[in-house]
């Protein structure tokens, strides 16, 4: 258990997805200006990373490796993720309305986010097995979120204070996130 | 041919892709730490543009539109294999530095973008153009920010020391938070540039 939680803290602050690895960065600047919008995607990311991550984990190891087809991992775990959001975003409009209603936009952008496909390599490149990759993309997730959650709730302020002209919209978005990115780097020694 | 070289030049200023676009910044933040690996990522990734771009073109009136995305990922991903076992073969060192970043040119917003919005409705040659156009842009602005990145964080530029003997390497720099702080600096300075520019034609 305390490999896990180790593991955890590791995906969630000192590996920071988004701030350290840099993964999955067009979302986080392009939505992050409201609040409702960031946890709407982080719970919709939550939601299909673990999915995607259990997922491609078991497609290469149990149909990948067995055809020696290792090379085409890249094409194969795409298609996977692309099936998987239309899939996720079919089966909850069918079953959970209310929910779709809140993420449903988000999902199709998730598609392209290259978090999803980053973590389901990473998963494979460090050779974990099926409950510690189940485990990481959640973490890695659960991380997403609250860069994403923490960047939102700084840029809401944003509509009060006086920006000079040039850094008005996304320069002053990437210098926050420099400095946020600075503030997890302070978490560096945890691991 | 006027709209042949302006489809080109478009990627170069008006349209240059990390800047004003924001798209595909993974591999910008991620990847110029030197001159030299901001353009090997941006070289690889026009390779990919170019060529799913004319394939896409190519194509066009045969993939049906419900089913276009998909078919655009699998074009974009055949070409992002090539690109990785050519690199693997032959760039080993490179391929060790960009590392997930290879393979993760698939999910590059900017050339899916391209695909959707440009080659699915013109022709082969305006297609390449244009992908010949965005992918030289991206190319010169990770090489643009790999250079200030490795000079003020290393104190080289492309593995030459260029500064002087006392400089202390600012290596805020090449860390994470670093890149943050440098592109937003730099969108900045653009947009003051586009300014002063609009202000001189007159505020149009």
């Amino acid at each position: 258990m305390g490999e896990f939680l180790l593991l955890m803290v590791s995906a969630i602050l000192v590996n920071n997805i988004l701030l350290i690895r840099f993964l999955g960065n067009c979302p986080f600047l392009g939505i992050s200006k409201s609040m409702d919008t960031a946890t709407g995607m982080g719970i919709a990311v939550i939601f299909v990373l673990t999915l995607a991550g259990m997922i491609t984990w078991i497609v290469h190891t149990y149909v990948l490796i067995p055809l020696n087809l290792e090379y085409l991992r890249t094409i194969a775990f795409i298609l996977v993720i692309a099936t998987l959001v239309q899939f996720v975003e079919m089966v909850i409009q069918k079953t959970a309305p209310p929910l779709y209603e809140a993420l449903g936009i988000y999902l199709p952008l998730i598609t392209t986010n290259c978090a999803v496909l980053g973590v389901a390599i990473i998963n494979i490149e460090e050779g974990y097995d099926l409950i510690t990759s189940i485990f990481f993309s959640f973490a890695s997730a659960c991380g997403f979120a609250l860069a994403l959650v923490l960047m939102a709730g700084i840029r809401e302020r944003f509509a009060l204070v006086d920006i000079p002209k040039a850094f008005e919209g996304t320069a002053i978005g990437l210098i926050t996130a420099g400095l946020i990115a600075l503030a997890f780097s302070g978490f560096m020694g945890l691991g | 041919m006027a709209s042949l070289q302006a489809e080109f030049t478009k990627g170069l200023w008006k349209t240059i892709a990390p800047f004003r676009l924001v798209l595909g910044l993974c591999p910008v933040l991620a990847v110029t730490t030197s001159g030299i690996n901001g353009m090997g990522m941006g070289l690889a990734t026009t390779f990919v543009l170019i060529f799913s771009n004319l394939f896409v073109s190519l194509l066009r009136r045969f993939i049906p539109t419900q089913v276009r995305i998909a078919s655009f990922i699998v074009i974009i991903a055949s070409f992002v294999v090539i690109v990785e076992l050519v690199m693997q073969a032959y760039f080993y060192q490179l391929f060790k530095v960009l590392g997930i970043f290879i393979p993760l040119i698939v999910v590059n917003c900017i050339i899916l973008g391209r695909a959707e919005a440009f080659a699915s409705k013109n022709t082969p040659i305006m297609s390449l153009a244009d992908g010949l156009g965005i992918g030289l842009g991206f190319t010169i602005s990770l090489f643009i920010l790999g250079l200030i990145r490795e000079l003020l964080g290393a104190g080289t530029l492309l593995d030459t020391p260029v500064m002087w003997a006392s400089f202390e390497p600012f290596s805020f720099m090449l860390k994470p938070p670093g890149a943050f702080v440098a592109l937003g600096i730099l969108l900045a300075f653009m947009n003051l540039i586009t300014q002063l520019q609009a202000q001189k034609g007159g505020g149009r």
